[in-house]
Formats: structure tokens, C-alpha cells, sequence
């Protein structure tokens, strides 16, 4: 058992390091309050994401509707949270309970969830078109004043990653209902031999799922004050890239909030990365396949280093 | 135990279960009373895990009554189960997996009452266990894990543990920790306790049981005082009429050619069984598991392999859970029969009855599912996976886990068959007997080999010794 | 008992049912032409489902995200190459698979040497192939040869010309994992890679030619698509991430690995091609459209689990 080995968050800390170092290398400018705060104003959103996805991870299942879904809370933020306040928090309640919900009935008809959220990527989806066919809306004045609050000493979105970050451990790592929640994942009979209802844990975690996409969303249109059917949809793909990024795991409940977080931001930074070094737009894309791979590679070798010592 | 109330903890009452057709239980009437410690014996299949689930209330009777002394549940009863197959959550922490049995451990500090709870029912059954309560569980060895588990099963969690029914808990555990468990499991019922003990290593069952009970096809065909049994007799009951084990090894045979040489020193000869003892724990499943991995290819798969595997963990390492028991049989040998890449099905049909009827797989059709057998029969559908392959070196990690007597004697005559036909033999056991079998044996101690014995020095004595010595030193 | 606990036919079920209720609004008009399109339209659907369905077989994790950038990358440059000249519709075709092999190699090198898990391997990879795409095409829109246009939306003996190419592939492949030694090693790998390791199946043989089939039948289809809608568009594989993942599991195939359903494949193209112009004819809007969509897939994918529960 190494040190690496037993502290998985020590490699996405490095590599989010690393890239930080790179990007203030080449544009120095950006080591500022100001310019932390263009760095990383987007990765908000994209960090609550990812833990949303986190959850679902979390319970060896896998959500591919995550981006549709976080893309109609932003719709509803946008459109019945601005206009009818108490309407708009009763929708935004009802779409944590219905993932709850979809989650006990994966659970109890043992659907694959990677199909069941294919599915409702689509629904979710055509929500989000029936509120806002076409862009538009508005974000409500106090989620505005709260996404761009400047606080001392660090920007914004430091101050609501750390926050995040810490909120997120308490509750999975350090709390009891968090470790039952990672043993549906370890080993889903070995918890309801021990008397737990795996159905309600199930419920649970991808009703915090819900709750964090719904922040997600919300979060996002506090930054963008506007928003149509698709404004997050590849914010699936990033929020399983981030969780692993983080050094999370696919199956067996090995995850970690902290590194989740880590990996929102590192995803986030690399997109910006790109601009600094005047890539073509032609190779954007395939630049952040890139330093995903990198990143990815990095974390092979660190680990190895790590089992070999 | 006549200070204690002898009120029965849990009774069954012509209890039985049934699944489809098959009568796994067929009516049961037994009781345990505070301070029983009944051993419950029987073939692979006699219900016997059945009969378990049963008093743990994971299963309700399909006839007849399960009653707990409190009215209530099993759970409530302080009813607490330890099972064959390992059952924590392996990304969790040791007291982490407490947390998961134990609701009453709440509040934000619950961690350091955790932590000291498990800390002293490992310090209670294992003195000098070394396990520390924080270490994630994939980081321990499969004997730590057991030892957690029972661990767990005993510890008190916010209620008090009267009746814990252990199954097979010393199959991954060396003699050492297995005799600190029976220790504690006699001090236990000694003290109040009642333990349901259920183990294929007679010798623990006679060390610890107050009473015998013998399953054979969903019946009690025998419940005695232990003192009542004799070895003979117990095996007699099961319906097995075990072959004298103690028969000369080493006799002396010529062997060929050296087949195997690891850079650790590991060597066999052509024809002959090699031990692998020590400690359980202590690389020696490392070490099959590396020469085998060396030995055959992720990319190629010739007509002609040079070695196979016979895996211990059916779970892990063994069973192709969707497939029928012939394609189980099979997988190893399609590319010998085969032509044009296309599977040869009547070859394949053929090998299958053949080792069916070889090494006696109860089954009536080799199509059905390999999970419609017990863990005994899939473990010989693996035994017949790899004899039915022509590698001339078969590697075995600690093959008879869950296997009952009769089966043994039947496997040790057909491994010596093979290995008279010339054929190498490379077995890790935990348990001594086995070893015993074997032409040469290599004793491991901390992932090093401690000791080479051949012939007449394959001993007890002299596997125990190469084993412990350092560790006493220490 | 046997045919009812037939996990594919479930698929085949749901696309007759969605054939019949656009026909009912026609009073049956249109049949003809609607089981055309299906077919034409479903074979494209059908060739990735197939590759993705051999990933998916693999186990729990395996699932190629690259298909659409695979196909989009190599229409684009087997379009390029052929430059619309007559006679070079093979050539454009070698190079189309040739494509395909590269992408499969390159995802499985991702995979085997960084050990990454495939759904981040392929996802990081196909944003590397849609930056080729795009580099390579600079929003050119080369016609496919007249020949080949022609053979895309031909027919032959009744039936569209894609629609046998889907059919062969089909054939083959339930061919290779019934009788083949590769299809039982595939199977054993997906059930447990450790278990069929220590079997001595050579694993990353399977693995790596699995990936690599699943590119070859990406590129198959992107060369296909194009050559039928007379051009590369860059878009042009985006639909199919979500629907090569549906197409199988509506098939029928377990998203757990270890078992795989080709005529559920082909039965879940239809159906999704039918169920889009049923609630089309039926006037919804994109939203509605949507809605119904997803909850079908997933009431098909309740059906089909709560029989296999029964059986």
C-alpha cells in the first residue's frame, strides 16, 4: 500500500497544478483575481455537474442524460424561477424527485441505467424545447448577484469550488449515510444483507444527483443570464471525463468528491488553455482530446511509479 | 453452560424450502439453545447453506415454522451470519464496513467508535492480527478479509450478538488463525453464546462442537452429543466412505525432465505434484498466478497450451456464470478441435459427457446452466475444464475450497492418474492433508520459499516449522 | 415459451406496432414506401449497432463513443479521395475501411496502453478524429462518384441495396459468435476478461479486434451514408452515439456483456426509424417528439426485462 496509492487525490491535484503552471507560463496576466475568475467562472457549473454524475458513478451506474437534464433546469431557472418563484422551486423540486424516483425503478426492475438515461436524455430533452423552443429567458436577479459576488481575497468561483468541494466530503466521505451509499457500490448485497433498503440508497444518491444537476443548471444561468434546449448538453460527456479525471472509478463506489471537483476545473482550464496558444480552430477540439489523454497518461505513470515504490 | 437459561435461541419446526422441483430443505426440526455450538456437516448440496439462510431469515420456509426466542426477527434475535463467499464492500474501510451493519453508530464522530469496536473484536479472536481498522478492505489478503468478517459477525453493534453462524470460516485462513477462531468460538458459547459451525475440516468441527448435525439430501440423518461421533462415523453418516488418506507418498518415482523454474526458485519435473504450503497469504497464489501468466499469452492461444489453471475463487477466478456447463468445460480446449476457426460442437459434446461421467458431475444434462450445480460441482466442472487439455503443466490454486470428502479422494486418485502419465502438478492448498499428497513441497513465508521438503520429510511438523519459524524469531 | 422468452423479438414487436399505427392513420397507404425508407434508413442504424453491440458484449465498461467521428472522418476522406471521379468507388471504399481500422487501432492503443477505460479512451480520441474531419474537409462538400450514389440508393430484388450490405453483416456476425471460436472467446471475455484469461483465452486479442471491428463497421457505415445522402457533412454521425448504444439494448443484447442479440439489432433500427415517422404523421412537434421517444425506449427496455425476469 503506497502513499500514492491510498491518497488518489494527490494525482488530479498535480495535474490540475501543472496545467495552472502552464497556462500562468504562457500568459501571465492570468495569475490574478480577475483573471482566475475568467479562467474558471465556467467551471462552476460544470464542477456540480460532475458531482451530480459523481453519485450516480458512485452507485455503479452511469447517467447519459445528465447534460439534457442540467440544460432543462437551466430552462425552468430561466423561465418559471424568474417569472413565478414559487412555481419554478415546486418544478425544479419536482425533477429532483422524479430522478429519485428514476432511480429506485432502475433499481427495482434492475434496468440497465445507462440505457434508462439514454432514454431520458431524450425526454429531458423535449422538456427543455416545450419551455424554450427557441433561446431565451432570463436569469432572476439574486442568482445573478450570487454567481458574480466578488469576495475578498479569492474570485468566486475558488471560493465555490472549495465550498463544493468540502460540502460534497462531508457528506460522502465522512458522514454514515454517505459510507452506506459508497457500500451500495463496493458491495450492494453485503449492504442490504445488513438490513438497508438498497432501493431507497439507490433513490438517495440519484436524487442527490438531481439536486446537484438542478444547482448545475442553476448556475449556469446565473453565468450566462440566459438559456435555450441544448445550452448544456455536452456537459455529460465532460461530467464523466471530470469524475474520472478526478480519480473517481467507474465501478465499485471508488470515488471522490474532492478529486471530482478537482477534475471539473482541469477540464474547464484546458479549454481556455487552448486559446493562449492561438491553436486553429480546426484543432480546438482535438486539442482537448489531447490533453485529456495526457492528463490521463500522466496519472498512468505517477501511478505506476507509485505501485512500484 | 447449566448457569444459563437453556431457552432455545432460534427452532425450526419441520421447516423446509423448497426451489421449483428441487427440495432443498426437506423438513428440519433443530433448535439451538445458548451455549450450543452445533456443527452442521453434510455433502455439497445437502442444504446446508439453505438450512442457513433459513435461521438467518434471509429465506422464509416454503412449510414448517422458523421461531426466534424474542418473537421477533432474525436480526432482532441477535442472529448474525458469516458467510463462505466474501461479503464486505471492498472500497470501504474496515470500520467503515462496521458502519454498514451497525445503524446505531451515528452522529458526526461515528468513525472513532467504529474504529475501537472492530479494533477489540479483532484484538478479542485474533491476538496480534495487525489488521489496522483504516485500511481500505481490497488492500488486505483474502485470510485478512475472512478474518474481518468474522470479526464483524461477532462484534456486538448497539445490540448483543447471541447466535452467530459461521460458514466455512476457516476455508482462507491458516491453522493458526483458524485455532484462535475455534478458541474464541469456545469461549464464546461458553459464555452464553451459540455458534452454528459448519466446516469440511472435520477436525475443527469435533474441536469445537457440542453437538453434530448431519444434513444429507434436506434431511437430519443424525443429531448427536460429539462425543457420540467418532471420525469414522461422522464421514460414514455423510453417506462417504472415505479412502485411508495416509498411503506412502514419495515413493521414490523417477521424474522427468525439469519443467517449470521461476526466479524464485520454484521447480517441478515432468510427472511430478508440487506442493505449495505455508501461512495462507504469504504469495503463494501470487507466485501460480505469475507462472501462469508467464507461461500463456493474451494474444495468442496455441492448439497446444503449456499450461492450465484450476481456480480456488470460483467466483473470481473460475465460473462463466451465463454458460452451460459444457461451454465451461470446453472454453479451454476449442482452439485443439477446432477447424477453420470454426468450433468443432460435436468434439466439444463428447469431452463434456466424457468428464462429466469421469469425474461425476451430478447433473443430468451437461446443457444446463453451470449455476444450476452446487459450488462443490462447479468447482469439479473447472477441474474437468483443465484435465480436459492437453497442457502438460496444471497449475492449481487452492482447488478443493468447498469440496466435500468424497470428491477429494476422487480428485487426489485422478491427479495422481495424470501425473503418472506425466503431467506436472503445481498445487497450493491451505489445508495440510493435501499437501501431504504431493511428491515435493515448497513451504512459503513471506512471499519467499522458506523450505524445499521431499519424500519422507513432507511432514506436519516440518510444513508448521518452515512456516512459523521466523515469525516466532520476530 | 421459446419464442416469447426470445429477448429480440420485443424489438421486432415494438417496430411492427409503430409500422402499423403510422399505416393506420393512412388507412394502409404508404406501406410500401414506409418499409422502403425504414429499411434504408434502419441499415445504417444497423451496421453500427452491430459493431457497438460486439463492444458492448465485452463487459461492463466497454462502449465505443467514437462511432460518430469515425464515420464522419472516414467519409470525409474516402469522399476526398474519390473526388467524385467514376471508378473509384472501391478505392474510396479501402480507404473508408482502411480509416476505420486505424481509428479501431488507435482507440484500442488508448485503451490497452494507457489503461484507460474505454468510454474515456473513445470519447477522448473521437474529439481527436472530428478535429481531422474538420481539418481535412474545410467545409467542402465533395459529391460521391455517379456509380456509387447510385448503388447507395439502388435496390435490388425488392429491397434497398444498404439494407443487404446490413443484412450480410448481420449474417456474419451471428455466424462468428455462434459457431466460431473467436465468437465463444468474445463471450467468455465479456462474462469475466479474468475467468476467460486464466481459461487461456487470449483476451487482448479479442479486445483489440473487437475494437477494431466496431471502427471497420463505423467507417462501413459512414462510407454508406454518404455515398447515400451525396456527401460528408460533418455532422453527419451524430445521431448515431445514442442510437448505436439503443439499438442494442432494445435488441435485446445485456448491457452486462457476455450476451449478444444480432436480430435484435436489426429489429431496433426499424424501430427507431419507424417510431420517429409514426409520431411525425401523427403531427408532433420536436418537443413531444422527444418526450415520446425516450419514454418508449425505456417502457421497451421495462417490457423486455420484466419478461426475462418471468422466464
Amino acid at each position: 500500500m503506497t502513499f500514492l496509492a491510498r491518497h488518489r487525490i494527490i494525482l488530479p491535484v498535480v495535474s490540475l497544478a501543472v496545467l495552472l503552471a502552464a497556462t500562468f507560463y504562457m500568459q501571465p496576466r492570468a495569475m490574478s483575481y480577475f483573471g482566475l475568475n475568467l479562467l474558471f467562472n465556467l467551471a462552476v457549473p460544470i464542477a456540480l455537474a460532475t458531482i451530480a454524475q459523481m453519485m450516480i458513478i458512485m452507485v455503479n451506474d452511469i447517467d447519459l442524460s445528465l447534460g439534457a437534464f442540467v440544460s432543462l433546469a437551466a430552462c425552468v431557472t430561466a423561465t418559471f424561477l424568474n417569472d413565478a418563484p414559487m412555481l419554478g422551486l415546486l418544478i425544479l423540486l419536482a425533477l429532483i424527485l422524479s430522478y429519485a424516483l428514476l432511480g429506485a425503478v432502475i433499481h427495482a426492475l434492475e434496468l440497465p441505467a445507462i440505457v434508462v438515461t439514454l432514454g431520458m436524455s431524450f425526454v429531458w430533452g423535449g422538456i427543455a424545447l416545450f419551455i424554450l423552443p427557441s433561446p431565451g429567458g432570463a436569469a432572476p436577479g439574486w442568482l445573478r448577484t450570487l454567481m458574480t459576488v466578488k469576495p475578498p481575497f479569492a474570485p468566486m468561483a475558488v471560493v465555490a469550488a472549495v465550498i463544493i468541494a468540502a460540502v460534497t466530503h462531508l457528506l460522502i466521505m465522512r458522514s454514515g449515510i454517505g459510507t452506506v451509499l459508497r457500500g451500495v457500490g463496493g458491495n450492494a448485497r453485503s449492504v442490504a444483507r445488513a438490513g438497508w433498503s438498497v432501493i431507497r440508497l439507490k433513490a438517495l444518491a440519484y436524487g442527490l444527483a438531481g439536486l446537484f444537476g438542478v444547482l448545475a443548471g442553476m448556475a449556469l444561468v446565473g453565468l450566462a443570464t440566459s438559456a435555450d434546449a441544448n445550452i448544456a448538453l455536452r456537459y455529460t460527456l465532460l461530467s464523466i471525463a471530470g469524475v474520472i479525471l478526478g480519480g473517481g472509478e467507474f465501478t465499485g463506489g471508488k470515488v471522490s468528491p474532492t478529486g471530482a471537483v478537482i477534475g471539473a476545473f482541469t477540464l474547464t482550464l484546458a479549454a481556455s488553455f487552448l486559446s493562449f496558444m492561438r491553436l486553429s480552430p480546426d484543432w480546438q477540439i482535438g486539442a482537448q482530446g489531447a490533453i485529456l489523454i495526457l492528463v490521463l497518461t500522466a496519472r498512468l505513470i505517477f501511478r505506476q511509479k507509485g505501485s512500484e515504490a | 453452560m447449566n448457569d444459563h437459561e437453556r431457552a432455545p435461541l432460534v427452532s425450526l419446526t419441520d421447516a423446509a424450502r423448497y426451489f421449483g422441483p428441487v427440495r432443498a430443505l426437506d423438513g428440519v426440526t433443530l433448535s439451538v439453545a445458548q451455549g450450543d455450538c452445533v456443527g452442521l456437516v453434510g455433502h455439497n448440496g445437502a442444504g446446508k447453506s439453505t438450512l442457513v439462510n433459513l435461521v438467518n431469515g434471509g429465506l422464509a420456509p416454503s412449510s414448517g415454522t422458523v421461531g426466534f426466542a424474542t418473537g421477533g426477527s432474525a436480526l432482532e434475535a441477535g442472529v448474525r451470519s458469516v458467510f463462505q463467499e466474501l461479503s464486505l464492500c471492498p472500497n470501504l474501510t474496515v470500520a467503515e464496513n462496521l458502519r454498514i451493519s451497525h445503524s446505531a453508530l451515528k452522529g458526526p464522530n461515528w468513525r472513532r467508535p467504529a474504529r475501537a469496536e472492530i479494533g477489540q473484536s479483532l484484538d478479542t479472536i485474533f491476538p496480534g492480527h495487525g489488521i489496522d481498522p483504516n485500511a481500505e478492505v481490497d488492500t488486505l489478503s483474502i485470510a485478512e478479509r475472512q478474518m474481518v468478517e468474522i470479526a464483524i459477525g461477532f462484534a456486538p453493534r448497539g445490540s448483543e450478538t447471541r447466535l452467530v453462524i459461521l460458514d466455512e470460516p476457516t476455508s482462507s485462513l491458516d491453522a493458526g488463525i483458524a485455532n484462535q477462531l475455534l478458541a474464541h468460538v469456545s469461549r464464546f458459547c461458553a459464555s452464553g453464546g451459540a455458534v452454528i459451525f459448519i466446516s469440511h475440516m472435520l477436525g475443527e468441527v469435533f474441536q469445537v462442537a457440542t453437538r453434530i448435525v448431519v444434513l444429507k439430501d434436506g434431511k437430519v440423518v443424525a443429531e448427536r452429543p460429539v462425543e457420540d461421533f467418532t471420525r469414522q462415523g461422522l464421514v460414514d453418516a455423510m453417506g462417504h466412505v472415505t479412502a485411508d488418506t495416509a498411503d506412502a507418498t514419495g515413493t521414490g518415482r523417477d521424474f522427468g525432465t525439469e519443467v517449470v523454474r521461476t526466479d524464485q526458485g520454484l521447480t517441478a519435473r515432468k510427472g511430478e505434484i508440487v506442493g505449495l504450503s505455508g501461512l495462507a497469504g504469504h504469495g503463494q497464489a501470487a507466485a501460480l498466478a505469475r507462472l501462469y501468466l508467464s507461461r500463456s499469452s493474451a494474444w495468442r492461444a496455441g492448439k497446444a497450451p503449456e499450461v492450465v489453471f484450476v481456480a480456488g475463487d470460483r467466483q473470481r477466478d473460475g465460473v462463466l456464470p451465463l454458460w452451460s456447463i459444457l461451454r465451461n468445460i470446453s472454453v479451454s480446449i476449442l482452439p485443439q478441435g477446432s477447424r477453420r476457426g470454426l468450433v468443432d460442437r460435436e468434439g466439444e459434446a463428447r469431452v463434456a459427457q466424457d468428464w462429466k461421467t469421469r469425474i461425476g458431475i451430478r447433473t443430468d444434462d451437461v446443457a444446463n446452466p453451470i449455476l444450476s450445480l452446487s459450488g462443490g460441482n462447479q468447482q469439479k466442472v473447472l477441474f474437468a475444464r483443465a484435465l480436459a487439455s492437453s497442457a502438460p503443466v496444471v497449475i492449481m490454486d487452492d482447488p478443493m475450497r468447498g469440496v466435500d470428502v468424497g470428491t477429494k479422494q476422487d480428485v487426489y486418485a485422478m491427479i495422481r492418474a495424470e501425473a503418472a502419465r506425466g503431467r506436472t502438478f503445481l498445487w497450493y492448498s491451505t489445508e495440510t492433508e493435501e499437501v501431504c499428497q504431493c511428491d515435493r513441497v515448497f513451504v512459503f513465508r513471506n512471499h519467499e520459499i522458506s523450505a524445499e521438503l521431499t519424500g519422507s520429510a513432507i511432514t506436519e511438523e516440518k510444513i508448521l516449522e518452515a512456516s512459523f519459524e521466523m515469525q516466532e524469531a520476530s | 415459451m421459446s419464442v416469447l422468452s426470445r429477448p429480440w423479438l420485443w424489438s421486432w414487436l415494438a417496430a411492427a406496432a409503430a409500422f402499423s399505427l403510422t399505416l393506420g392513420l393512412t388507412s394502409g397507404r404508404g406501406a410500401g414506401e414506409l418499409g422502403y425508407a425504414a429499411l434504408s434508413f434502419g441499415a445504417f442504424a444497423a451496421i453500427v449497432g452491430l459493431g457497438q453491440m460486439l463492444v458492448i458484449t465485452l463487459g461492463p465498461g466497454n462502449v465505443d463513443l467514437s462511432i460518430p467521428a469515425t464515420m464522419t472522418l472516414a467519409a470525409t476522406l474516402a469522399l476526398k479521395a474519390m473526388g467524385s471521379d467514376p471508378g473509384t468507388a472501391f478505392l474510396g471504399l479501402v480507404i473508408a475501411l482502411a480509416v476505420g481500422f486505424g481509428t479501431g487501432v488507435a482507440n484500442y492503443a488508448l485503451i490497452f496502453l494507457l489503461r484507460l477505460p474505454p468510454i474515456i479512451a473513445t470519447l477522448a480520441a473521437s474529439l481527436i478524429y472530428q478535429s481531422l474531419a474538420i481539418w481535412s474537409n474545410r467545409g467542402l462538400r465533395i459529391k460521391p462518384p455517379a456509380g456509387l450514389a447510385d448503388f447507395a440508393t439502388g435496390r435490388f430484388l425488392g429491397l434497398p441495396n444498404v439494407a443487404w450490405v446490413g443484412l450480410a453483416l448481420a449474417i456474419v456476425v451471428w455466424f462468428v459468435l455462434e459457431r466460431s471460436v473467436w465468437g465463444r472467446w468474445l463471450l467468455a471475455t465479456g462474462q469475466n476478461l479474468r475467468v476467460a484469461r486464466l481459461a487461456g483465452v487470449p483476451v487482448e486479442l479479442v479486445r483489440a479486434s473487437t475494437y477494431i471491428s466496431v471502427a471497420v463497421f463505423a467507417s462501413l457505415a459512414g462510407y454508406l451514408l454518404a455515398s447515400f445522402s451525396g456527401g460528408a457533412a460533418l455532422n453527419m454521425g451524430q445521431e448515431y452515439l445514442l442510437m448505436s448504444i439503443a439499438v442494442v439494448v432494445i435488441g435485446g443484447s445485456s448491457i452486462a456483456g457476455g450476451n449478444s442479440n444480432v436480430p435484435g439489432v436489426w429489429g431496433a433500427a426499424l424501430f427507431m426509424f419507424l417510431v420517429v415517422s409514426m409520431l411525425n404523421s401523427y403531427g408532433a412537434g420536436a418537443g413531444v417528439r422527444n418526450v415520446l421517444t425516450g419514454t418508449i425506449i425505456i417502457a421497451i427496455v421495462i417490457a423486455a426485462s420484466s419478461r426475462r425476469a418471468r422466464t
